[in-house]
């Protein structure tokens, strides 16, 4: 498979009054195109600042980053983020929202007829078309994180980065929405990077999980592939051993071998 | 500067009874776009007209009667002081008497020095409204530079924090002698002390902008307008208000002071010399007009700036 997105000895360091503080060290990853890959990890270990390097939105003190032959210098629509407190903009309304991002994207192009159908497509996509007109304040926590979503894919981005889109919302939100999310990866093909801390979503969601090692120095542990048939069940899959093993894999990665030396993390 | 902190620790202690007034207000119009605890409010089943309109009027006396005792009050203290005969401060109904006189023609005018109530509030509010308006054209945008770029805050923020605790009026015969008149002088030392409110606030409204917002605009590539209307400016403009409050509010104290200074048509000037014809119920009845006028100009930028906050209370 042609590699689409390209991590090269990436690292991390940040000046700090106590000196250089290395938050990532010898980060290296290929990313097929149509891939969904998960990031991993205890929290502090890089997983975020991992995401925010393929964003651009902050470069690489060492190594290189490449996304569709090009080496990634800034952020840029074709690699859309979902933040992870889904940072809408709260004086323009969901529809404005996304407009916003398409008029961007598309309005050197396209007139306004086509640019408001995208919108209200992207909308339609996440099942939000009835909430076009509210503002955000006017809308629950998990359809905030659905235009947020609405807004990246509006954008038809080469690649999908998602901050611990669910990390804020209840079970019951967060199962719907990873539901959405596998039904929208399947039809747009959208190469997708997902950072979690929820192993459950991890398995259900990613081709690949991807474990990080605790920072600081965090590196990439081990690569997980996850062989599971698509579209994917939730609850068929409650009981499927294969599911049931890489979910013990990621589990015992996290527990054992990484298990969070607390007084590190004080 | 001492008495505009007094005066705004004053206003401070009005507080309750504005707050009072203001958990009124949503209550008489529910249709507004209002904050999220009154949103909370209207989910609850809509009560009987009857049961609603005693309702407002259990509200609206809740809100008001606080106030209205406090007042009868002040007004009893004030009767009682100038009870005594050979009082040199007018009662309240000396006061009230003169009021009626004086608003019966507030727009009367025989000449410069003797002109109605009326025409010197406006000639105050007029002035009032030149310099800050010559302050807000200068301080919004100067202080969206300084919130964007550090090095220009470095720069100037020295200045600002020297010249800004200097009185208004000091700055008072600088304006006559560059202007050569006493009516722009005055306009002059309304500026002075309107804009430092206003690039302050605008500045720190800059530097507040949450990153989660600039990252957007980052990750969507935005145009710099775009970057400006879109998300900048919506950012600040609740700490831009709150900055234009601050600036009337000491505008309004300035006025008074340089206009007994300057002279002319103004109620500053109209204080001064209803003080040298000894007719102090006038000059009772205008500090009322002053309070009421002040009063009126806070609650309308208040209106405004409730108008345009977006997320108080509202965003998780």
């Amino acid at each position: 498979m042609k590699k689409f997105v390209l991590v090269e000895d990436a690292g991390m360091r940040f000046a700090t009054k106590k000196g250089p503080f290395v938050a990532l060290r010898d980060v290296s990853l290929s990313i097929a195109r149509g891939e969904f890959i998960a990031l991993i990890g205890h929290s502090g270990c890089g997983k975020s600042t991992l995401l925010n390097l393929i964003a651009g939105l902050t470069t690489p003190t060492d190594g290189a980053l490449i996304c569709d032959g090009r080496e990634i210098a800034g952020p840029g629509p074709e690699r859309a983020v979902v933040f992870q407190n889904h940072s809408l903009l709260p004086w323009l309304t969901c529809f404005e929202n996304v407009h916003l991002a398409v008029e961007r994207v598309f309005g050197a192009r396209e007139g306004r007829a086509k640019l408001k159908a995208r919108t209200n497509e992207a909308l339609a996509l996440v099942g939000l078309s009835h909430a076009e007109q509210k503002y955000p304040h006017e809308i629950s926590g998990g359809m905030k994180q659905r235009v947020g979503i609405a807004r990246a894919l509006s954008m038809q981005p080469k690649v999908l980065l998602m901050d611990e889109p669910f990390g804020a919302l209840d079970a019951l939100t967060r199962a719907r929405l990873q539901d959405e999310l596998m039904k929208i990866c399947e039809a747009t093909q959208a190469t997708t990077v997902m950072v979690t801390h929820d192993v459950d979503e991890a398995v259900l969601l990613a081709d690949r999980i991807v474990m990080m090692t605790n920072g600081p120095a965090a590196t990439i542990g081990e690569i997980l592939a996850v062989d599971l048939p698509r579209p994917r069940d939730r609850l068929a899959l409650a009981h499927d051993a294969r599911y049931l093993d890489c979910r013990a894999a990621v589990l015992s990665f996290l527990y054992e071998k990484q298990a969070h030396r607390e007084s590190i993390a004080a | 500067m001492n008495a505009v902190t007094l005066e705004n620790a004053s206003r401070a202690d009005r507080g309750p009874e504005a707050a009072g007034r203001q958990d009124a207000d949503p209550r008489e119009s529910p249709g507004l776009p209002a904050a999220a605890p009154v949103a909370a409010n209207d989910d609850a089943p809509p009560p009987r007209a009857a049961g609603r309109i005693g309702e407002w009027l259990a509200g609206a006396v809740r809100a008001l009667l606080p106030p209205a005792v406090g007042i009868a009050v002040m007004i009893g203290i004030w009767y009682l002081a100038t009870l005594p005969a050979g009082s040199s401060l007018p009662g309240p109904v000396q006061t009230w008497a003169a009021a009626a006189q004086l608003f019966a023609d507030p727009f009367y005018s025989n000449g410069p020095n003797d002109q109605g109530i009326g025409w010197n509030v406006l000639a105050s509010l007029q002035r009032v409204g030149i310099g800050f308006g010559i302050a807000a054209a200068i301080g919004i945008p100067l202080g969206f530079l300084l919130g964007r770029f550090a090095t220009l805050s470095a720069m100037v923020g020295p200045i600002i924090s020297l010249l800004r605790p200097v009185s208004p009026l000091a700055w008072l015969p600088i304006g006559l002698l560059v202007f050569k008149k006493a009516d722009p002088a005055a306009t002059w030392t309304i500026f002075i002390c309107s804009i430092w409110p206003m690039i302050l606030n605008t500045a720190q409204g800059v530097t507040r902008v949450p990153a989660d917002y600039m990252n957007v605009a980052r990750v969507l590539n935005l145009s710099e307008w775009k970057i400006f209307t879109k998300i900048l400016f919506p950012a600040v403009l609740p700490y831009m208000l709150t900055g234009i409050r601050l600036s009337i509010g000491t505008a309004w104290l300035v006025i008074v002071a340089a206009e007994m200074l300057t002279g002319g048509v103004g109620i500053g000037f109209w204080v001064w010399d209803e003080w040298n014809n000894l007719k102090v119920e006038h000059i009772i009845v205008a500090i009322f007009v002053i309070g009421i006028v002040g009063l009126l100009l806070e609650q309308a930028l208040i209106a405004v700036a409730r108008r345009f906050s977006y997320e108080q209370g509202a965003r998780s």
